[in-house]
């Protein structure tokens, strides 16, 4: 099985989700690109779980995609609090957190 | 010349205290102790207080007079009795035992502090019968006494020493004793800090004692003493002749003493008249071993005391404070006692017949002087007395006795006492001589000047002021005072205390004089009666202005500003020191402060700088989490390749 297709599309795929997170602004989409890296690294696991013939990594990406999960409940909570009292979605509104 | 050449003094040997010489350390452990029940006991012991302190001197005075009396019994050669109570420190061969040295010498100062310190308590059980604080005073009084016998029975010069600091520390505490008063608060600290100086050389003369011999103690000391170098001899006595003048208030340390009278006038009767500031010739004369070998100490010796003879005699005439003038005399009188104890062999005895006689009519004349103080509201301006004579007798007639004895009137006891220091140093040189002789002039022009201001002339008392005699436990002291101030030339009846003091300063040596004693003593007359004569004519025969002539002569302007001794010092060593004081705070605000502020601002600077990474937008954290991970990955591979 060849590895490298595997393995680039995994890079790409992280690469347009942390490209994501940096340049957008909406919390929502951010969330989206954060989800793109997490299943990225997945498809890496898995792949490189494939090519060693045992399941380390397998389980590695059920792990993640556990936290992903968990993660998703309480971003989206707090994405939804915000936007409740801001009335917008946008993370450099919510830049109160400084100096 | 070899060291042999020179007499050495009587060599220290005590023997054993057995019997009643055993009670010996009582006579500063009662006045210890009653110090400390005093000044720890609180507002417990306010109301019998002031008697504890007098029971405790005048036992301490019975046991002195027990002991005196047991001495005189004692063969001539077996009167040096020591008692060692218990070894103070040791370090490998050296040892400081806390030492009693109890022998002809110390007998007459023990009678004399416990005999008139006991009269000064009682005295002052009236004087500071309206001062809340009589308890404290009382305690301080009993420290004092404490620490003066430590001084002058330490067998040791370490425990000398120890007394030595002892009674600096009562006199610094007695002097502010009105601490609320900023002048008694700054009197007391001029005291202690010119005293500090003394004390240096009371502490390198001890310091080379031990390292020339080895020992400290004066047994040891007076055994080893003609087996040093004659320049190591004469350093000592010059350390020692420091020390002296700081306690003494001698030139060039004198400056304290007028100060002092800040004090209350029981203290400048007890300390600053009859016995601390005698310390010194106690030390002179007790280290007469020392002296006897360095002939050059010696000297100084005599010429310091001359020097300050004259020169507290000088500003005695100028000053109208009743107490100041007393002062000035003190001064002048411990300047005679210490010419006497510079003359060697002949004088010492005289310099401590001197220092009784003188111990007894200052005594009297200072609690006089505290009398007629009492008597018109604590006003010590000579200017506002006058013909007080009627409205207080017993003070009168008293200080009479002490103004006759002073200035020396034939009979009185300062005629003996000083008539001999003048002839003793007319026998050694006439220019000392000379001095002791102008001396005793202007004694009697300062002393005649004061009797004619307080007790004769016109009234010139203040509105309000009702002099009034004060009461029996103040007079009493000045009565028995005033019979020693007559009768005190009695211990000269038969050479007694030339003899008495031999087995400690060595045999008295024939004196040569030029003239027969009578004739110099009818010339000693003539010039005090030229001293009284002016005295009154420039005050006696006119009327005492009510404030001091601003119109005078450049003596009097000098005598006036106490020889700008203080001026002097100022000039040279306060105001010098408080410059590089204040060179020292800028030094600490610009450069110590500045490095250490420096410091903390340069960090405060740094991290507000470093704030401004934290921005608030999460992308950016976002970026660095990113650059950090990709920094770490790019550090691993090029770790691995």
């Amino acid at each position: 099985m060849p590895v490298t297709p595997f393995i680039v599309l995994s890079a790409l795929l992280f690469s347009i989700g942390a490209v994501g997170v940096l340049v957008r602004r909406n919390a929502i989409v951010i969330f989206m690109c954060v989800e793109l890296m997490l299943n990225a690294s997945n498809l890496a696991l898995v792949t490189f779980a494939r090519v060693n013939g045992n399941l380390d990594g397998q389980i590695a990406a059920f792990f993640v995609m556990v936290v992903a999960a968990a993660e998703v409940v309480v971003g989206l909570a707090i994405i939804m609090t915000i936007f409740r009292t801001r009335r917008s979605a946008s993370v450099d509104d919510a830049s109160l957190l400084k100096y | 010349m070899t060291l042999h050449a020179l007499a050495a003094g009587p060599v220290v040997d005590p023997t054993s205290a057995s019997g009643v010489f055993s009670l010996l350390w009582l006579v500063i452990a009662l006045p210890a102790a009653g110090a400390l029940v005093l000044l720890l006991g609180g507002k417990r012991t306010d109301r019998w207080g002031h008697w504890l302190g007098v029971g405790t001197v005048a036992v301490s005075f019975v046991i002195s007079l027990v002991l005196f009396f047991s001495l005189l019994g004692r063969d001539e050669s077996d009167r040096s009795i020591g008692q060692h109570l218990w070894t103070w420190f040791s370090a490998g061969d050296y040892k400081v035992g806390l030492d009693l040295l109890y022998d002809p010498l110390s007998a007459l100062f023990l009678m004399l502090i416990t005999g008139v310190g006991g009269l000064i308590h009682v005295y002052s059980v009236g004087y500071m019968e309206h001062d809340p604080r009589r308890r404290r005073f009382f305690g301080y009084l009993n420290l004092f006494v404490a620490a003066m016998l430590t001084l002058v029975l330490g067998g040791d010069y370490v425990v000398v020493f120890l007394g030595w600091e002892g009674v600096g520390l009562a006199s610094y505490l007695l002097i502010g004793f009105w601490q609320y008063k900023d002048s008694a608060a700054f009197a007391a600290k001029k005291a202690f800090v010119v005293n500090r100086v003394g004390d240096i050389g009371m502490a390198l003369g001890v310091g080379l004692l031990f390292a020339t011999f080895g020992t400290t103690s004066f047994a040891g000391v007076s055994k080893l003493a003609p087996q040093a170098s004659g320049a190591t001899l004469t350093a000592i006595g010059f350390l020692l002749l420091l020390a002296a003048c700081g306690k003494s208030a001698q030139f060039p340390l004198h400056t304290w003493l007028l100060d002092a009278m800040e004090g209350p006038t029981p203290v400048s009767a007890l300390i600053h008249a009859a016995t601390m500031v005698t310390a010194g010739v106690y030390l002179i004369t007790r280290s007469n071993f020392i002296f006897e070998l360095a002939p050059h100490a010696r000297t100084g010796v005599a010429v310091i005391g001359c020097i300050t003879l004259l020169l507290g005699a000088i500003i005695g005439c100028a000053k109208d404070d009743i107490k100041k003038t007393l002062a000035g005399s003190t001064m002048s009188q411990i300047g005679y006692m210490i010419l006497a104890s510079g003359l060697g062999v002949a004088g010492y005895a005289f310099a401590i017949f001197h220092l009784l006689t003188h111990g007894f009519f200052k005594a009297n004349m200072f609690l006089g002087a505290g009398s007629v103080m009492h008597g018109m509201e604590d006003d010590v301006d000579m200017r506002h007395y006058g013909a007080l004579r009627k409205a207080m007798p017993v003070t009168f007639l008293t200080f009479a006795m002490g103004y006759l004895a002073i200035i020396g009137f034939p009979g009185f006891s300062g005629f003996w006492s000083k008539d001999k220091i003048i002839e003793t140093a007319f026998e050694n040189n006439t220019i000392v001589g000379l001095c002791a002789l102008i001396g005793a002039g202007i004694t009697g022009f300062y002393m005649t000047r004061l009797m004619l201001m307080t007790w004769f002339t016109d009234k010139r008392w203040r509105e309000n002021v009702h002099p009034h005699e004060s009461p029996a436990v103040m007079t009493g002291p000045l009565v028995v005072l005033a019979a020693l101030s007559v009768l005190g030339g009695l211990l000269l009846l038969g050479d007694w205390i030339v003899d008495w003091l031999s087995p400690v300063v060595g045999e008295h040596p024939e004196g040569h004089l030029a003239i027969p004693g009578i004739v110099l003593s009818l010339i000693v007359l003539v010039v005090v009666a030229v001293g009284i004569a002016t005295a009154w004519f420039f005050v006696g025969r006119n009327e005492v202005p009510d404030v001091a002539p601003q119109r005078v002569s450049p003596v009097t302007r000098a005598a006036r500003a106490e020889l700008y001794g203080d001026a002097f010092y100022d000039a040279v060593l306060v105001r010098p020191g408080e410059r590089g004081a204040g060179h020292m705070v800028t030094f600490d605000h610009s450069v110590v402060d500045g490095a250490a502020e420096g410091l903390g601002r340069s960090f405060n600077g740094l991290s507000g700088g470093l704030r401004l990474l934290q921005n608030g937008y999460v992308r950016s954290y976002a970026l660095s989490l990113l650059g950090g991970a990709a920094l770490v990955v790019a550090a691993l591979l090029v770790v691995n390749i």
